[in-house]
């Protein structure tokens, strides 16, 4: 296996409503910052990859679009994942390994704000059981809470805690949408506008993008003084039969996690992809994350969540942590698809 | 072959050309059930769409009957209709620079299947015109010029809605027209697809 690390990592400030940019006048200057950064031209760069979906703005190829903000000419090799951005560095780390490319550029975004993005994320769903019931994605979510209640795997003070510490710790992130929490009795004390889902369960809606530079060996120890490494990754899905699922279980992530070998060395810190709160709880024990675990020390998708870009930026999270020397070792997670059916597991490093 | 029981038609094909195969090995599930061939699933999304800042620029310029497109910090070239990117070096361009509204025909072909409510009657000329001053052409219909006639090369110029139907839309165009003005050289219009 290549050494292949995560050299550079810039996202927005993540907003309700970009009204006032297109996607690409959105995603330019993340993708420069990145870039300038570490002082790299896309002629420096083997492989170009974006994350999106054209469901979200109503923009149809808007991922051509966007290529208009790398500068691809003469052409590039480039490719485009109709799912989250994690999911495009996967794809990238593959191409390394590959021997294809020694460096990719990553990057994904989403306006979710000119649709109704819980209709919209509702044409996720198989086309002939599940879609034509048009079930948005905060009642599929609420079934999935209802489900961990009774089984009394979670109780609301435990998904407000949740809340709480994801909100208040977003105090400190730049990048973050919602800053900072009622305390939890006062949280507790608000109605369940989706029972059992009360407001502060659900991500916001978020416009906004990520973007990452990955790099292979000595490139990578050029680019940045110290590379997050990618020492293992894996991703796994779950049936789209939502029948057919333990919904307060997440058995992909924990065959993605052996996979990318995460419990051989520790673990500072984990970015999780969890839209709702009960569902960090599924995944941090699917990952079977120790106690003294940092969870989401960003404030996590509960703070700022644009599709298509919420699990790169978990990425991006660790690795920005190991780069800077705060963290030696972290897990990111990211997810796909209603009620954590995608996952992603990604074990970053300061060693490589 | 005969048409299905299609619901609209979509065109003026030749019959055969798109037409639905005939499915071939149903499985047989007994005399009783009945053979589903069709589940009708609408689905519609509304979209409030926003332009950003260059294509605003772009259809406020419409509105006043003006093409306006945007210059490369680099390379000069003028796009239209701007996204607000330089697609060759990925910069922002910021200059607005006012093309047309006379072009050059730089491709062009005949339509024999109509689409949309708006297309006008088949066969007609679809074409790329390559505004004056532009490095990229925009698209059109081209009429009130025989089919015949039409050659890369040819000079044309827009036809506009009737002044109080302007709006931020690039259909305030109706279509391009031809120009009594000599042909440019086709060699001039290559890499300005």
């Amino acid at each position: 296996m290549r050494d292949v690390a995560v050299v550079s990592v810039a996202q927005s400030t993540h907003r309700r409503r970009v009204d006032d940019l297109n996607e690409v006048e959105m995603i330019q200057p993340v993708i420069h910052q990145a870039m300038d950064q570490i002082g790299a031209k896309i002629a420096d760069i083997g492989f170009t990859v974006s994350g999106s979906s054209d469901y979200l703005a109503g923009q149809a190829f808007s991922f051509v679009m966007t290529l208009d903000a790398v500068g691809a000419w003469p052409p590039i090799s480039e490719s485009h994942v109709e799912m989250d951005g994690a999911w495009a560095l996967y794809e990238a780390w593959i191409k390394i390994q590959a021997g294809h490319a020694d460096t990719a550029l990553i990057y994904s975004y989403s306006k979710a704000s000119p649709g109704d993005l819980p209709r919209v994320l509702s044409r996720q769903l198989d086309p002939y059981y599940y879609g034509p019931l048009w079930p948005d994605s905060i009642a599929m979510a609420g079934l999935q809470a209802r489900q961990m209640l009774d089984a009394g795997k979670i109780s609301e003070e435990e998904m407000a805690e949740i809340a709480f510490r994801n909100r208040q710790v977003a105090l400190e992130n730049p990048h973050a949408q919602i800053k900072g929490s009622a305390s939890v009795d006062e949280l507790l004390a608000t109605e369940r506008t989706f029972d059992p889902l009360h407001l502060h369960d659900c991500p916001p809606i978020s416009d906004g993008g990520v973007c990452v530079v990955l790099a292979a060996g000595d490139r990578a120890r050029e680019w940045a003084e110290r590379p997050a490494w990618i020492s293992g990754i894996d991703h796994r899905v779950d049936s789209h039969n939502f029948g057919a699922r333990d919904l307060t279980e997440a058995p992909s992530i924990v065959k993605a996690e052996r996979n990318a070998g995460l419990h051989v060395g520790d673990i500072d810190i984990a970015e999780l992809h969890a839209p709702f709160t009960h569902q960090e709880r599924i995944v941090a024990e699917a990952l079977r994350l120790p106690e003294d675990t940092v969870i989401n020390p960003s404030g996590g998708p509960l703070a700022a969540n644009p599709m298509m870009a919420a699990g790169l930026i978990r990425i991006g999270e660790v690795a920005t942590r190991i780069m800077d020397g705060s963290a030696n070792r972290g897990v990111a997670h990211a997810t796909s698809g209603h009620l954590l059916q995608q996952n992603l597991v990604c074990v970053l490093d300061g060693e490589s | 072959m005969a048409p299905a029981d299609n619901d609209r038609v979509v065109s003026t094909l030749p019959e055969g050309l798109w037409s639905q195969p005939q499915p071939t090995g149903v499985p047989d599930f007994g005399s009783d059930a009945e053979e589903v061939q069709r589940l009708r699933l609408p689905a519609s999304m509304r979209y409030r769409f926003t332009p950003g800042k260059a294509m605003t620029r772009y259809l406020e310029g419409l509105k006043e009957k003006k093409f306006l497109g945007e210059r490369c910090p680099v390379t000069g070239d003028v796009y239209i209709p701007p996204r607000g990117m330089s697609p060759v070096v990925g910069l922002p361009t910021t200059e607005q620079v006012e093309v047309g509204p006379k072009g050059s025909i730089a491709s062009f072909c005949v339509v024999h299947i109509g689409f949309g409510e708006k297309a006008p009657p088949t066969p007609f000329v679809s074409a790329l015109v390559l505004l004056d001053g532009a490095a990229v052409s925009t698209y059109g219909t081209l009429l009130e010029v025989p089919i015949e006639d039409v050659r890369i090369g040819m000079r044309v110029e827009p036809v506009w809605v009737p002044d109080e139907e302007l709006t931020y839309s690039a259909e305030n165009v109706t279509h391009w027209r031809p120009i009594d003005e000599p042909d440019v050289a086709p060699e001039t219009l290559k890499g300005h697809f």
